[in-house]
């Protein structure tokens, strides 16, 4: 196991080496979301609507949207030169290959939020909460990226093999981020208004429970997705 | 039931055309919806828009066993890797996007004298939603795959992460709200329904039943046809 895990940190840190050098995909995804982010504000009346009320519903859509443009990334720079004939050929576990790959993006995603929520806290004037506020928001972005990342990694693997293409990774993702989506919401949603966590205790376990459904259910179906 | 043609590669032209199958499934339909509309009782308060419910929840189970039936396919394709089961979980999914098509259309007319709407977001409509975007999806994927094995892997995998992910958005979107009445014949007391009404119901299950297996296994010949047709062009 410890020799697994070694080769998944070595895939992930290749992957971040790449991206920080190139920085393409984060810029790129940074910029997607602060333009979704204003563009939202748009959508609604402001009379009508308070700012700080849209705050949740556009941090979690714009953080599943900005998320998908990363993951589509992590096996596309490997088509290029069939880099993942190495990468297969390489005696590492093929579980290794796919817990890299999602070390690599679950990093991807988290630096994408820690611009994309204060954009957010200061457009729609969201009142962060202090210290605590901050780090209950934390922890939940944290365990929504692990759900949003194991699944999405694994349909990375299997679009860009497809004549679709980056076309059907929101296809088959999207529906898989509902579990995510809507307990994250709703959880932010009540920690903004001062609400103690006991309340969304209910919601914090569905996000639990999901993460660990996915990441041990995807681990083992990664396997199938790659063989030839 | 299996005909010998299918096994050797395939002449689809030597078939019978006569699906008997079909002919039972779609008599047994029709004989339900007339003993439905002249021979069941009219409910008292919903009136004649409660006969659509000898359509609705009966599509709405063959949907869900059709999606399961996927998930079972498809867990044994990849651990026997037989095409055939692949074909099944393709036909079986194909059947259950138009069942569960049939029951959100269904839904929607009974909803709009009932509840007074079209739509509405609650639970068990959310989620049979999100059942339809997650099949529709299957065969999307089905279709942007040329390679008849990984085709079949690939469908397999997302067949089995489909049915884990039922639940959860299940509980999620319930979670967020509900409006659908409680089960009135599942529950542990005598079922809540008058006899006449009940036999009628329980006859819709099974003749759309019925229609699901006529219509599985039409399809399942048509994909085994397909397969048969690819492999000789690939020759």
């Amino acid at each position: 196991m410890p020799d697994a895990f070694g080769a998944a940190l070595l895939i992930a840190r290749k992957d971040l080496a790449i991206e920080f050098r190139t920085r393409t995909a984060f810029f790129s995804a940074v910029v997607f979301a602060l333009l979704a982010i204003v563009i939202f504000f748009f959508a609604w009346d402001p009379t009508a609507v308070a700012a700080s009320d849209l705050a949740p519903g556009v941090l979690w859509v714009i953080f599943t949207f900005s998320g998908l443009l990363g993951l589509h990334r992590s096996f596309g720079v490997e088509l290029a030169d069939r880099a993942l004939d190495g990468l297969l050929g390489a005696p590492v576990p093929r579980h290794a290959i796919y817990l890299g790959k999602a070390m690599a993006n679950l990093v991807f995603v988290l630096a994408i939020e820690v611009i994309a929520v204060p954009a957010v806290a200061l457009f729609y004037d969201m009142p962060l909460g202090g210290a605590r506020g901050v780090a209950a928001l934390a922890a939940l972005l944290i365990l929504a990226a692990i759900g949003l990342v194991a699944v999405g990694t694994l349909f990375a693997a299997m679009s860009v093999n497809t004549r679709l293409g980056e076309l059907l990774l929101p296809m088959l993702s999207l529906p898989f981020f509902v579990p995510i989506v809507i307990p994250a919401a709703q959880t932010t949603a009540r920690l903004l208004a001062g609400r103690p966590v006991a309340e969304s205790i209910g919601w914090i376990k569905i996000l639990l429970a999901f993460d660990l459904v996915f990441v041990a259910a995807c681990t083992m179906a990664f396997p199938y997705t790659i063989e030839d | 039931m299996s005909t010998p043609i299918a096994s050797h590669a395939g002449r689809p032209a030597a078939r019978a055309t006569f699906d008997w199958l079909f002919v039972v499934a779609a008599l047994l339909v029709v004989a339900t919806f007339i003993r439905a509309i002249y021979f069941t009782p009219v409910e008292a308060l919903q009136g004649p828009a409660q006969k659509i419910y000898y359509v609705h929840p009966p599509s709405a189970w063959v949907a869900f066993l059709a999606f399961g039936i996927v998930a079972v396919a498809s867990i044994g394709y990849l651990w026997m890797k037989d095409l055939r089961l692949d074909r099944l979980a393709e036909s079986s999914a194909e059947v259950g996007v138009v069942f569960t098509t049939i029951t959100l259309m269904t839904g929607s007319l009974w909803g709009k004298p009932i509840w007074g709407t079209w739509w509405t977001w609650d639970a068990r409509l959310t989620s049979t939603l999100f059942l339809w975007f997650i099949y529709v999806g299957y065969l999307i994927l089905r279709g942007a795959i040329e390679e008849p094995g990984m085709r079949a892997r690939y469908s397999a995998v997302l067949g089995i992460l489909g049915s884990l992910l039922i639940p959860f958005i299940h509980l999620s979107v319930y979670l967020f709200r509900t409006l659908h009445p409680m089960p009135i014949i599942g529950k542990p007391s005598k079922p809540s329904l008058p006899n006449d009404m009940l036999e009628t119901f329980l006859m819709a299950f099974f003749s759309f039943t019925v229609l699901y297996a006529a219509l599985l296994r039409a399809r399942y010949r048509l994909a085994t046809d397909q397969a048969a047709l690819e492999a000789e062009e690939g020759r």
